[in-house]
């Protein structure tokens, strides 16, 4: 019931912030805080203190499911096809919850300054985006799944075409239709999934349990495992599917960009992980090579296209999608330490690039402009601003000792046994990352100030913002054990190949 | 016996009594809030019948109309429809200064038509729905003509809809001809016998089948019967055009599903055959064509051309997957389809009038920030029509993916995926044009002053498109009910 509180505490909070905005437009923000703030409690509350609510985490196993879950929740909801509200989280669920309320928080302080009109509705599509998006990490039913994917999207679309920059009509069509017509396949190979599994036991149902383990007929395995296959690496994205990012990126207005990069691309990898593989796993197994090709193809290609941006918010965009690449390429080996570190990656990659996002915006929102080659000698006007820029490009590249480094570094160890010339290509990726990371700085921050601008400092809120964050990445960095003791049982319980 | 037979006809026969009432009402009184108010209230009279009628079903009343669940499943939704409509028409034709009485005589008939349709068990009771359905439909298209100052173009519209109508009942009643020589009966149900009985199957049985179905495809706009559908879509005025979209498609519908099932006729490979070319087709070819039009109501009609291109997709599925399933998508994506036109159209209709129809994307424009309440019925409607989770419109595409992925029909899939894809394009044009900052004012006078029931018919029906999608299973339960039969 926990996690249904969760949705719904952020869907009502949604709608009193819209409807607050008649009365004062300064409300819906604080709303927003309010809904927020109380989301984190219980979510703090469910990792620390699970007693409290009624949750026992030794009697996991009278869940009646496999899995390791903290908590489950069922109860029908169309019964003519076996559909129900199934609710679960275990570890790697409420490490991703977590992360979804936290960088929900971020992207409302990045909007509690820049958001100037429109404030209600505003609002009302960051929470609704947020509900969708911790629906996905929670739904186990592949139909309520389906469901919360779309419910992130619209909010999302909305968010990217009314506040967006100069060219958002274009940015939020192609985001909206690659989301969705990718989302569509995935429908079509949820129902054949059913439809295999109705042909074999005479039962329809969309539970993710009963779903595990369907006899699929030879020809037609690798075509459904396609279906969600380009769902989910449309949305994470992975080259081919990529596009869309780059535009959705730089048009969104800040908190949406933090709430894409941040939660957004992960529900991509997360469906890898909980549905794609463990569904079907020797069609996986299979399509693994490919798929760590297309993983590694994203690491160096889009690394390159970062190199060549002179926007500073495409350029992000870009190093996003290298990024995930790590995160692919993890997946797909499959391998204890590959997939704890592509956990790990989606967790420091979404501090790091809500962080980088951040700031981009934030110079946006103070010069104007994204355009790289029209900056120049920020330091010296903004020295707190250059500081943070340092440090979470130095995260990004994956600096020892920050969360992004153990995750790039699991992934390639686990991924060398392998594959090692997969893992050989994607380390060259990391030498590259230090190459269009430190241009931004150089770029940016260095040099000669030649346009004499004049930058206002971050401020308080930023700063707070920034500094949680940089704590995070920290923690990650150096008491990874703490985070990987979390997702491991779900790990195990997936089928991931745990060699000791 | 008789008795049942009575109740069995009730809503037919009050549509009837209904008519005549409002005809000399009309004759003796021209007050238009009267006869309007005696057309709404006949309607209603008419649907709630439906209590009597339904503990004595199933009913074969007469050798023509067949009374059972499926029947008064659609005749109930094509009465709501017409009250719906009649709601809009009244503050729309309260501008035309002209005899608009008549209107609600020929809403009438054209219901009792549409009502026979969906009840029609036979041959001659189809032809005479469905010309009691066109003929009222050609008055009501051209209607405004003689009014001093018209909206759009209804006697264009009104002599396109008549040509290409009388020329598609020609087609239909020749193949009913062919059909007839070849088995000699005319009740649906009495085909399969024959067939068996006339041995051998000859070209001419199925060429007689194709024409009847190229004579509905022209009623449902199928490409390629659906040139007339934009030019008459946007020419009539709008209540007109709902009730184009809603009640003549969902009548039509209805009486092809059963005629088809109950005479087997997708058993033939041709039919088959036609039907995926024309499905395919009309996805395509509506949702393209779409994506260049400027005006709101010429979107529509493209959308509804691929809209029926989808249903047909369940129809094709019927040949291969249990019936009963079928029968239950092809009603449950109607009703969905039914309640999104006649919301869009009731907010076209608000913000519209029998002198000037505010239809085109630039009237459009930042209608959010200006009436957002309008605005959220048309996103509401929009986004159920892309099929997106949380409206009925994905409820209803849901059972299409789920008929279409039991019968196996691949190429059908991909072109549906391949449409709802550029269909995409257009919705969210329009949902964005809406969400542009709103830097025309007072164009949307007509709105502020609109009556109770535009406001009733568009909260209905978005309360609807949200609660099938949200909670559809007492629904679901309703139509897989009413599907046993097939």
């Amino acid at each position: 019931m926990i996690l249904v509180w969760l949705i719904t505490i952020l869907f009502i909070g949604g709608i009193g912030a819209w409807l607050a905005e008649k009365s004062n437009p300064e409300l819906p923000r604080y709303i927003a805080l309010a809904t927020l703030l109380l989301d984190l409690f219980l979510v703090m509350l469910m990792l620390f203190a699970p007693g409290m609510l009624g949750l026992d985490p030794l009697e996991q196993a009278d869940l009646g499911q496999p899995g390791e879950w903290l908590v489950l929740f069922s109860a029908d909801w169309i019964p003519r096809f076996g559909v129900s509200f199934i609710f679960g989280a275990d570890g790697l669920g409420l490490l991703l919850i977590a992360l979804t309320v936290f960088l929900g928080l971020m992207s409302l302080g990045s909007a509690w300054n820049e958001i100037k009109d429109r404030t209600g509705f505003f609002y009302f599509n960051l929470l609704w985006t947020l509900a969708g998006v911790i629906g996905v990490f929670t739904a186990l039913d592949l139909f309520l799944f389906f469901f919360f994917w779309e419910v992130m999207l619209i909010p999302m679309y909305f968010i990217i075409a009314i506040w967006g920059h100069e060219n958002k009509e274009y940015a939020a069509m192609k985001f909206f239709i690659f989301t969705q017509v990718s989302g569509m396949l995935m429908l079509l190979a949820i129902l054949m999934l059913v439809f295999f599994h109705y042909q074999d036991t005479a039962n329809i149902t969309f539970s993710y349990f009963d779903l595990l383990g369907t006899n699929i007929p030879e020809g037609a395995a690798f075509w459904v495992m396609l279906g969600f296959f380009i769902a989910f690496a449309t949305k994470l994205p992975a080259v081919p599917f990529h596009n869309w990012l780059p535009d959705a990126h730089s048009q969104a207005p800040t908190p949406g960009s933090v709430i894409l990069a941040g939660i957004l691309l992960k529900t991509g990898a997360y469906g890898l992980i909980r549905f794609t593989i463990p569904l079907f796993p020797e069609t996986s197994s299979a399509f693994a090579p490919t798929a760590m090709t297309l993983g590694v193809i994203s690491i160096l290609y889009t690394a390159k296209v970062a190199f060549g941006q002179n926007d500073l918010k495409r350029l992000i965009a870009y190093t996003s999608v290298s990024h995930m690449g790590f995160v692919l390429l993890g997946v797909y080996a499959w391998t204890a330490q590959a997939v704890q570190g592509a956990v790990m990656t989606m967790l420091a990659h979404g501090f790091s690039a809500a962080a980088l996002f951040m700031l981009a915006g934030g110079l946006q929102h103070r010069i104007h402009t994204r355009a790289m080659d029209q900056m120049g000698g920020l330091w010296g006007v903004a020295p707190k601003m250059g500081f943070m820029a340092v440090f979470f490009t130095v995260a990004a590249v994956g600096m020892p000792g920050l969360g992004n480094f153990i995750g790039e570094f699991l992934v390639l160890i686990g991924s060398f046994r392998i594959s090692v010339a997969a893992a050989a290509a994607a380390a060259i990726g990391m030498v590259v990352a230090a190459v269009y990371s430190l241009i931004v700085i150089q770029k940016v921050f260095h040099g000669e100030n030649k346009n004499n601008l004049v930058v206002k400092d971050l401020t308080f809120v930023e700063m707070f913002c920034f500094g949680l964050m940089m704590i995070g990445l920290l923690w990650m960095g150096m008491y990874p054990q703490s985070m990987l003791n979390m997702s491991e049982p779900t790990l195990r319980s997936l089928g991931v190949l745990f060699f000791n | 016996m008789y008795s049942n037979l009575i109740i069995d006809l009730m809503q037919i026969i009050m549509l009837t009594i209904g008519s005549v009432v409002v005809m000399i009402t009309a004759a003796f009184k021209r007050d238009h809030a009267i006869v309007c108010g005696l057309t709404v209230f006949s309607l209603a009279a008419a649907l709630l019948t439906f209590v009597f009628i339904q503990p004595v079903l199933p009913f074969e009343a007469t050798e023509l109309l067949l009374m059972d669940e499926y029947s008064l499943f659609f005749s109930n939704l094509i009465i709501v429809g017409a009250i719906g409509i009649a709601l809009l028409a009244y503050p729309y034709f309260q501008t035309h200064n002209i005899q608009n009485e008549e209107f609600y005589i020929l809403l009438m008939t054209a219901t009792l038509g549409a009502v026979v349709l969906a009840c029609s068990n036979h041959f001659v009771a189809l032809l005479l729905g469905m010309e009691m359905l066109g003929v009222s439909m050609y008055a009501m298209i051209a209607y405004p003509v003689h009014a001093t100052t018209v909206a759009k173009f209804p006697l264009e519209a009104g002599i396109k809809y008549l040509i290409m109508s009388a020329l598609t009942t020609g087609i239909t009643l020749f193949g009913i001809a062919l059909v007839y020589a070849y088995i000699g009966t005319l009740g649906f149900d009495e085909i399969p016998a024959a067939l068996d009985a006339a041995g051998e199957l000859g070209p001419v049985f199925v060429v007689g089948v194709l024409m009847i179905v190229a004579g509905a495809a022209f009623k449902l706009s199928l490409v390629p019967f659906h040139i007339w559908t934009p030019d008459v879509y946007e020419g009539a005025p709008v209540p007109v055009t709902a009730y184009l979209a809603t009640v003549s498609k969902a009548a039509m519908l209805a009486v092809t599903m059963r005629l088809l099932l109950a005479s087997n006729a997708l058993e033939f490979n041709a039919v088959i055959a036609v039907l995926t070319v024309m499905a395919a087709a009309s996805m395509i070819i509506g949702n393209l064509l779409a994506v260049m039009q400027e005006n709101v109501k010429r979107i529509f009609a493209y959308s509804s051309i691929a809209h029926l291109g989808y249903l047909l997709v369940i129809v094709i599925a019927a040949a291969s997957v249990a019936r009963p399933l079928s029968v239950e998508a092809m009603s449950f994506y109607m009703l969905a389809y039914f309640v999104m036109s006649l919301s869009g159209f009731a907010v076209i209709s608000a913000i519209s009038n029998s002198e000037k129809e505010l239809d085109t994307l630039a009237d459009f424009r930042g209608l959010f920030w200006r009436n957002s309440w309008l605005s959220v019925v048309l996103i509401t409607v929009l986004l159920s029509l892309a099929g997106i989770p949380l409206t009925a419109g994905f409820i209803g595409k849901f059972y299409i993916f789920t008929t279409g992925v039991e019968g196996e029909l691949w190429f059908l899939l991909t072109m549906l995926i391949v449409g709802s894809a550029i269909g995409l394009y257009y919705y969210l044009r329009l949902i964005y044009t809406m969400l542009q900052p709103a830097d025309i004012t007072g164009d949307d006078t007509a709105a502020a002053a609109m009556p109770v029931g535009v406001h009733v018919v568009m909260a209905a029906m978005t309360l609807a498109i949200i609660y099938l999608g949200v909670y559809p299973t007492p629904m679901i339960n309703t139509l897989q009910g009413l599907a046993g039969a097939f």
